[in-house]
Order: C-alpha cells, then sequence, then structure tokens
C-alpha cells in the first residue's frame, strides 16, 4: 500500500476515507477537512479520530464538566488544577501530593485481567507525569449480580488484574469499593485511582518548550494493541452483533512499568526535562499534539524512527498504538546525554523522535515523506462540543408517588436474622478474598487500608505527616436523584476522611454513566455534575481533575449513574489517627447525627428487591460541622466508623468483627435505627471519662447525639437480640470464598 | 555496621529493607545488581519484589547479575545473607539454597499477616529470638510454596535448618509448612515472609520483623 502523504492527499481530494468505522461523524469528518483546507491524510484521519473521540475530548461533557471551573471555591491549596495529567495539591511541610482516578470499564470488560491491569498502569503513569513518586493506588469496582456467570468470568481477572500489576510496581493498594447490582451486568465498572508526592519544585507540567529541544519517547516498544481503544472501545456502546473488539484492549507489562518509573524518577531528580507527557489513550497522537499545543504549537517528528515490537504496523497505526508504558519527554540537547545515560542504566529504550520547532504546525514524516501537517490545537482541543439534549426521565417523573415496603424485624429473632442476612449479603460481606490479592504492605508507609474507612499513608518518616485517601458512590441515591446522589457521595467520602482524623482538602472524580446520546442519561449526568460542583464550593473543596465514562451500557440499558468520587485529606501526625476497630472493653458507643424512617436506596431494600422513592437530601451545612467535630474531637476518639451503607447495622458489626471486640447496644425504633441509611451519621467508641466532652462537641457544633452502648464480650447484643462474633463473623465472611473458590 | 541492600531492576522492597536495617541500628547501603562490588558491607540483604518481572522463573534472570558473583562467593567464605521473599527465590536459584517455590496451591496472590514459628534461633539472622517463639510478619506473594525432594526435606529437618514454619492454617502449600530454611552453616537464610514490614505497629501487624535486622547487627558485633 503507497503512503497517504499531504501531497497525495491535496492530488487526491475525493479517495473515499474510513472516517465512520474509526468512531467520526460526517459533520465531524467535514470539519477536519474545513481546518485543513484539504481533506486528511489516513494518518491524520487516524489522530483526529482518536483525540476527537468521546474518550479524549470529552465532547458530550464539556459543556457540563465546565462548572467545576465557574464554581471553583478559592483555594491556596491547589498548585496545579484541572487540564493536565492530574490535579496537585498543597499538604505542606514543602510537600506537594497529586492524585486521580480514571475509569478502565469497557477493556476490562473485553478481557479483564488486561484491562484492569493496563487501568492501573495508565493512571500510575498519569501520576507519574506530575514529576511525583507514586505511592499508593485505590479500586473501586462493580460488577453484575454476584451469582450471575459473567461476573465469575470478569471479578476473577480484574482482580488478578489490579494485583498482578499494581503488586508488580511496589505500589500498596490501599482497597476501594466493590458493588454488585444488576445493571453493571455486561458493563462491569473498573476505576483506578492513584496518588503520588513530589516536593512542590519537583511538578513537571506536560509542555513543549524552546525551539530546537528534542521530543525523546521512551519506555517499551511500540506495538499493535490497542489501536482505536479509545475510540472504536471506550466510545461506544457493546453490540453483540458487531465483530470483537479484543484487538483493542492493551497488554500490560508492569515491569517495563517499574523500571520506567524509577528511570523517569532519577531522571526528574536530575532535572533533565522541560515537559513530559505519558502514551495512554490515543498513544502517540495524544502526547505529541498535546504537547505541542501546550507549548508554542511546532514540532517535527520523524515517525519511522519509533522502535517498533512489530515492524510491519503503517504510520497510521504507530500513530494509534496505545502500547503501554511508554512516555514522551521534551530534553534540551545538552542534556540529552545524561538522559540517555539513566535511560541505559534502566535498559530502557529511549530514542529521538523529534525537535520542538518556531513554527506552529505538528509535521510528522515517514522516511522523509510529509504525512502530518496539522495545527496541534485543533486535534488535542478543538475538537467537537455538544450539547446533547437531555430531559428528566420518565421514571423520574413517576417516583414520588410510587410506593414501596420492606419487612421491618422486631423481635429479637428477627433482628438477628436481618444482621446476618445483610452481612452476608454480597455487597456487605467481607472483601478480603479480594484484598488479600493486593499488596497493601509495599513501600512501607500504609498506615490504614481495607476496611478502614479511608486509606492513609505516611509521607514523611521525620514529620508523620500524612494523607488519606477515600472513593465513594451511591449509584441507587443517585439514580432516585443524581443532583443529591451527587452531594451525599462527596458527603460520605468527606466523612470517611474525617472520622480517621484527616481533613479533607481535594476531590477528583470518576463519573460512570450510560451513553450520552441517550437524553435520560444525558439528564442523569447533567444533574450530577451539577450537584458535585454545587457541593465541592459549599464544603470548599477544589475539584482537581476527573474522568468521564460514556456508553456503559448494553444495548437500552444502562448502568446506574455512578460518580465515584475521591476525596484527598492530610493528616498532620498518623500516629494520631483513628482506627474504625473496637480496641478494648468498656467504651461507651456514641452515635452522631439524626436518623429518619427512609429505607430508599438502602441495603436492605435493595436486599428486597426494592429501590424505594425519594433520595435523602443532603444537608451540607451540617456535614460540614460533623467534619469539624470530628477532627476537633478526635483526641477522645478511641475508634470511629462512619455508617452508610447497611446502616448502623453494618458499622456496628464492621466495628466488633475487627478485633472480635463485642458491644451491647439499646436502640430506639429498632427496624430503622438499624438499617435506614440516612446520611451524616458516625458512631464512635470513647472512654467512659470522655462522655461530658462528647456532649460539648455535640452541642457545639450542633449535631444531635445518643449514647448506644458499651463495648466488651463475645457477642453482638441489639436489644436482647445475641449474636456471637463467631456467628456474626462466618456469615461475613463465606460470602466471598463461597461464590468465587 | 553497613548491611548492603541490591536492588535489581524490578526489586520493590529494597527501600522497605534498608529503612529496617536503619531502625535496628545498622547502615544501610544500597547495593546494584549491575555492579559485583560489594561496598565493603558485611552482611546483604536480597530484598523482595519481582526482580525482571518474575519473567522465566522467579529469581532466575537475577541469579546470573554480577552483583551475585560477589554474594555467592563471599556467602562461601561465611558471609551473612538474607533473602526475602523474591530473595529467597533468587538464593533457590543460584542454589546457595535447596528447593524452589512454586505458585501457591491457592493460584491467587496472597497477602496477609501470618502467624510464624522460630524453629532455629542459631542462624545468624534469627540469633535474637526464643527458640520456638511465636511471631507475625506479613506474608505478600504468588509464588511462595516452598517445595522439595523427601530426601532434601529430611535433611533440612534432620539438620535443623527449618527456620521459621508457618502456624495455624496453610497459606500456599509448603511443604513441612516451611516459610525459611539456611544452608548448612546458618549464614545464609531465605525466608517467604517480610520482617522488614513488621517493624513499627504504625504499618506493620507487629514489631516481630525488627529482631531479624538486630541479630545480625549483633552476631557482627559479637565477631
Amino acid at each position: 500500500m503507497s503512503l497517504d502523504t499531504v501531497a497525495h492527499a491535496q492530488a487526491n481530494p475525493d479517495s473515499k476515507q474510513p472516517y465512520a468505522e474509526l468512531g467520526l461523524k460526517d459533520d465531524e469528518y467535514a470539519h477536519i477537512k474545513e481546518i485543513l483546507g484539504r481533506r486528511p491524510t489516513s494518518s491524520e484521519l487516524a489522530m483526529y479520530s482518536v483525540m476527537w473521540s468521546e474518550h479524549c475530548s470529552y465532547k458530550s461533557s464539556k459543556v457540563h464538566l465546565k462548572q467545576f471551573g465557574d464554581k471553583a471555591p478559592h483555594s491556596d491549596a491547589l498548585l496545579v488544577g484541572i487540564g493536565e495529567n492530574a490535579g496537585v495539591v498543597d499538604i505542606g511541610q514543602g510537600y506537594a501530593v497529586t492524585f486521580k482516578i480514571e475509569s478502565h470499564n469497557h477493556p476490562s470488560f473485553i478481557e479483564p485481567y488486561q484491562g484492569a491491569a493496563t487501568g492501573v498502569g495508565g493512571i500510575v503513569r498519569d501520576i507519574l507525569t506530575m514529576g511525583a513518586r507514586p505511592i499508593a493506588v485505590m479500586d473501586p469496582l462493580r460488577f453484575g449480580p454476584a451469582d450471575a456467570p459473567d461476573t465469575h468470568r470478569v471479578l476473577p481477572g480484574i482482580v488478578a488484574g489490579i494485583g498482578g500489576y499494581g503488586n508488580c510496581l511496589g505500589l500498596p493498594n490501599l482497597g476501594g469499593e466493590i458493588v454488585f447490582d444488576e445493571t453493571y451486568a455486561g458493563n462491569p465498572l473498573v476505576n483506578a485511582l492513584c496518588v503520588g508526592v513530589m516536593r512542590h519544585e519537583d511538578i513537571k507540567l506536560a509542555k513543549a518548550h524552546g525551539t530546537g529541544n528534542l521530543v525523546v519517547l521512551f519506555g517499551a516498544k511500540t506495538g499493535g494493541d490497542g489501536i482505536g481503544g479509545v475510540s472504536v472501545l471506550a466510545s461506544e456502546t457493546f453490540n453483540a452483533a458487531k465483530p470483537t473488539k479484543r484487538p483493542s484492549v492493551q497488554v500490560g507489562d508492569p515491569f517495563a512499568e517499574k523500571v520506567l518509573i524509577e528511570c523517569c524518577l532519577e531522571i526528574f531528580a536530575a532535572d533533565l526535562v522541560i515537559g513530559i507527557q505519558d502514551l495512554g489513550g490515543a498513544g502517540l497522537s495524544c502526547a505529541t499534539s498535546e504537547l505541542a499545543s501546550a507549548g508554542s504549537g511546532g514540532m517535527d517528528i520523524q515517525l519511522e524512527k519509533v522502535p517498533l515490537r512489530d515492524p510491519s504496523l503503517s504510520p497510521e497505526e504507530i500513530l494509534m498504538s496505545e502500547s503501554q508504558e511508554r512516555m514522551c519527554a521534551i530534553v534540551e540537547p545538552s542534556k540529552i546525554k545524561h538522559f540517555l545515560g539513566i535511560c541505559r542504566k534502566w535498559d530502557v529504550t529511549a530514542t529521538v523522535i523529534g525537535e520542538v520547532t518556531d513554527g506552529t504546525r505538528l509535521n510528522i514524516t515517514f522516511n522523509g515523506d510529509l504525512i502530518v501537517d496539522v495545527p496541534p490545537r485543533t486535534v488535542a482541543h478543538d475538537g467537537p462540543v455538544y450539547n446533547r439534549p437531555f430531559a428528566e426521565p420518565n421514571y423520574i417523573k413517576a417516583l414520588p408517588g410510587s410506593s414501596f415496603s420492606v419487612p421491618l424485624p422486631t423481635t429479637p429473632a428477627e433482628i438477628k436474622a436481618a444482621i446476618l442476612k445483610l452481612m452476608s449479603s454480597p455487597n456487605m460481606a467481607d472483601k478480603s478474598w479480594v484484598t488479600s490479592q493486593y499488596d497493601k504492605y509495599v513501600q512501607g508507609n500504609s498506615v490504614l487500608a481495607q476496611p478502614e474507612d479511608s486509606g492513609m499513608i505516611r509521607i514523611d518518616e521525620q514529620t508523620n505527616l500524612g494523607v488519606a485517601i477515600s472513593t465513594d458512590a451511591n449509584a441507587r441515591w443517585s439514580y432516585l436523584n443524581p443532583y443529591e446522589g451527587a452531594k451525599l457521595a462527596l458527603a460520605e467520602s468527606c466523612r470517611n476522611i474525617a472520622v480517621t482524623g484527616a481533613k479533607p482538602l481535594a476531590v477528583s472524580n470518576c463519573l460512570n454513566f450510560g451513553s450520552p446520546e441517550d437524553p435520560d442519561v444525558m439528564w442523569q449526568f447533567a444533574e450530577t455534575v451539577r450537584g458535585l460542583a454545587d457541593a465541592c464550593l459549599e464544603l470548599g473543596l477544589p475539584v482537581t481533575g476527573g474522568n468521564v465514562s460514556f456508553y456503559n451500557q448494553t444495548g437500552t440499558v444502562a448502568i446506574l449513574p455512578t460518580p465515584v468520587i475521591a476525596v484527598l485529606g492530610v493528616i498532620q501526625d498518623v500516629r494520631e489517627r483513628t482506627p474504625m476497630g473496637i480496641s478494648r472493653d468498656g467504651l461507651e458507643l456514641f452515635l452522631f447525627g439524626a436518623t429518619d424512617q427512609n429505607f430508599s436506596g438502602s441495603e436492605w431494600a435493595y436486599l428486597h428487591g426494592e429501590l424505594g422513592n425519594v433520595a435523602p437530601l443532603s444537608d451540607l451545612a451540617m456535614e460540614a460541622r460533623l467534619i469539624e467535630l470530628l477532627l476537633e474531637g478526635q483526641p477522645l476518639f478511641e475508634s470511629a466508623h462512619d455508617l452508610s451503607n447497611g446502616g448502623l447495622a453494618a458499622s456496628l458489626s464492621e466495628m466488633v468483627l475487627r478485633h472480635g471486640i463485642g458491644a451491647n447496644v439499646q436502640l430506639e425504633s429498632i427496624a430503622s435505627a438499624l438499617l435506614v441509611e440516612t446520611p451524616g451519621r458516625v458512631l464512635v467508641a470513647v472512654d467512659p471519662s470522655a462522655t461530658e466532652a462528647i456532649s460539648g462537641l455535640a452541642a457545639k457544633f450542633n449535631i444531635p447525639v445518643t449514647k448506644i452502648g458499651v463495648t466488651g464480650g463475645a457477642e453482638l447484643n441489639i436489644n436482647g437480640a445475641a449474636i456471637s462474633i463467631t456467628e456474626l463473623r462466618a456469615a461475613f465472611t463465606e460470602t466471598f470464598p463461597k461464590l468465587f473458590g | 555496621m553497613k548491611i548492603g541492600v541490591v536492588t535489581f531492576p524490578g526489586s520493590l522492597d529494597d527501600r522497605d529493607a534498608a529503612r529496617a536495617v536503619e531502625r535496628a541500628g545498622g547502615i544501610a547501603v544500597p547495593l546494584w545488581h549491575g555492579s559485583d562490588d560489594l561496598k565493603e558491607v558485611q552482611a546483604v540483604i536480597l530484598p523482595g519484589g519481582f526482580s525482571y518481572g518474575d519473567y522465566l522463573r522467579c529469581g532466575a534472570i537475577s541469579r546470573f547479575a554480577p552483583v551475585m558473583k560477589s554474594i555467592i562467593l563471599a556467602a562461601e567464605h561465611g558471609f551473612p545473607v538474607l533473602g526475602i521473599c523474591n530473595g529467597f527465590q533468587v538464593l533457590t536459584e543460584a542454589h546457595m539454597l535447596p528447593g524452589a517455590l512454586t505458585r501457591n496451591q491457592g493460584l491467587h496472590f496472597l497477602c496477609t499477616d501470618q502467624k510464624l514459628r522460630i524453629e532455629n534461633n542459631e542462624s545468624m539472622w534469627t540469633s535474637g529470638f526464643e527458640k520456638n517463639e511465636e511471631i507475625v510478619i506479613p506474608l505478600k506473594n504468588g509464588e511462595g510454596s516452598f517445595q522439595c525432594d523427601d530426601e532434601t526435606l529430611a535433611m533440612l529437618e534432620g539438620e535443623g535448618r527449618v527456620v521459621v514454619r508457618y502456624l495455624g492454617q496453610d497459606p500456599n502449600g509448603s511443604r513441612n509448612l516451611i516459610a525459611g530454611i539456611s544452608n548448612a552453616r546458618g549464614n545464609v537464610v531465605g525466608l517467604m515472609p517480610h520482617p522488614e514490614h513488621a517493624i513499627e505497629t504504625l504499618t506493620g501487624p507487629s514489631e516481630d520483623g525488627l529482631t531479624f535486622f538486630t541479630s545480625i547487627l549483633h552476631q557482627m558485633v559479637g565477631r
């Protein structure tokens, strides 16, 4: 096949091009022709098709996401905001922390192990690109019903992939979430979070400045894997009639990434790069066009210099390949020798593939023939923007009038049965089967990990400064009311940070939705973004970045709207952190927050096939006071645990099971007290001498408080319903091994 | 007291091992796989990780590293060597210790707080423990099932060279629940669990692991 050069494109303006197969619409193709003043070459078409995909261009979400900027609260902590590979926040003592969460949903459904593994790899490179040493990962996961055959295909593979890649990188995995719901059957969600740390002065950005500076591609060689991953895979609804998309999934090599990390950190320490960008979605197309457009715009690339794993790859394929473990750096000529020397030390292949020019065009040649001549901004940033139609769905309109009922336990026998049923259900049961496949100890700084409320990492061994990270979503509430659901997810994530003693500082998000071409889904999305932006403003937390995953739907069935909200907090002394488990006999248990009667969206309702009708309304002013209370009262708390899924029943069970120390509890309105999931509640255990101080705190911050019992013994006793720890532990721990072997 | 910690490409727990050495009161010296220079250290730790990505077999490529030539030679003259997890795998691949580490019986990577019994407190790395002392330190690996032939097993047991043994539920299918062994002389010890991750209760399940590092420092002082 002859090369489709720029000259050839000019001479043959009417050649038919496969733009539709590459995921471009008619008007998008016409717009490309308008930008270039001619038809694109096949290489240019390849670049535009991946960069203008939903996944890369955020074309359906952009108009909504700008609220995160418009409504941004003032924050002194924000060092790098939305738009770079990951946001960076100041945590004090000269340290900067970067964190980000991304989806790898579609590839993980097609090829669970590699899909999940490369999801970890991609987010870790984003963090590394900022100049940071990656220090921890977390993985919120969602699956179809636990007993469904396809869940048994995808779950073990996804867990093994996350473990296989993350463990080999030497990154502690602090947890995440695992949730089962029918709507995720065929659309499992694999979200991957990474956090990294650096000194303020070490922050790196993705930009190409300085005429004559060199463009260096380093890391793994380029292969034919993952071609079109972002366009044909992540930006379309699954359709059984179409051919398999397996070749669009990338294949990961964690060893290559581990040496790339160490190599990059050594390069950063020697201050050898002007700008740096990782190669993830859209590969070289993305890296070259983004680096160039963040600089003056001019860049020349000699594509034949790209080291190939498969020599038969065409220029178009080289530009679209999403082969993993690759980075692209801009290096001054005077520093290139040093740069290449460090790469040699780590056995990392590094090749100069081009240079920054004083022009405004990204020019790519292949063996001397010009095959790409574009203004880089038009590829990287000037993609189409859609104002997609959205409208309140009919199901929302029907909710207020609907009714539902769930059985309410009253007798001791019923209470016991309810708690055992709840705690053995897949959503609530012990997740050790999963988390024991992840290394939580490596790097030696993991202070808290699953099943604690948040993950906590020590940043400085001398000062004991640390960070806490939590990810949360309640998709059932989001389905019932996406605006409130987003606010509640943020509140819960903040609460999970605060119960450990850390102060919430910044927010990242991964917004998982169905097809944006469906007005119902688009409405869910718009409401979610509005809710999250409002909530961030009200709680004074900046959004540092995020990720949108659309097209999580099979046919007409979309997933529940699932905004996963990640919050990063800072703690001055990690030795003071509050764990969730009851540590000894004779402590008093206090419940902060008020409990209502609303079972909508609760686990208990879900277990009875009900979703409910009206989601709880958030009260962020109260949540903010509760956070203040938790931080001020922290020295008093021997343990503290957020109430969320499964309500008080779940929190109590988790607290007694942690160290096998029981509790005796008395509650009024037993069924709702135990099983509703009213937001804004926290359970703490304190020494009896602190009783007065607890009342004082509650009064000061205007938060209701109730003493509900004392700790001790070998059973959880609730209003006379006695469950031995042994029996409760059996119910809690047997579920996953029974389901997954 | 200078203790070297080797970094192979893909080593992960090298910085943790160095931290443990320092906490125990020693000086940790980084050693690079590509150099045969042991920098005058008095003992060496081969840390955990996935050296060379565990490609071919765990430890199979690392055993040929230039640094290993020096270590093998020195160990023959009584130089103390501790192999943790991947380091243990390197030691068996280098035939400095007998047997092999194979895929866990459950076929999964397993990270857990593991109960162990110190069976032999006469090795250079376990001399600070009581005999039969029970400890808890993290176990984290995918290929930790210790296997050997019957003859080797009888030799290891007969000569008291089983240094640590798993207690409670069998985590991985190791023969005779063997978690760690030594060479005949007791200067080379390999174990799958990670003592360097149990040096403070803030970040580990116990402080039990620290004794491995204080043991060797006391041994060196005693010389």
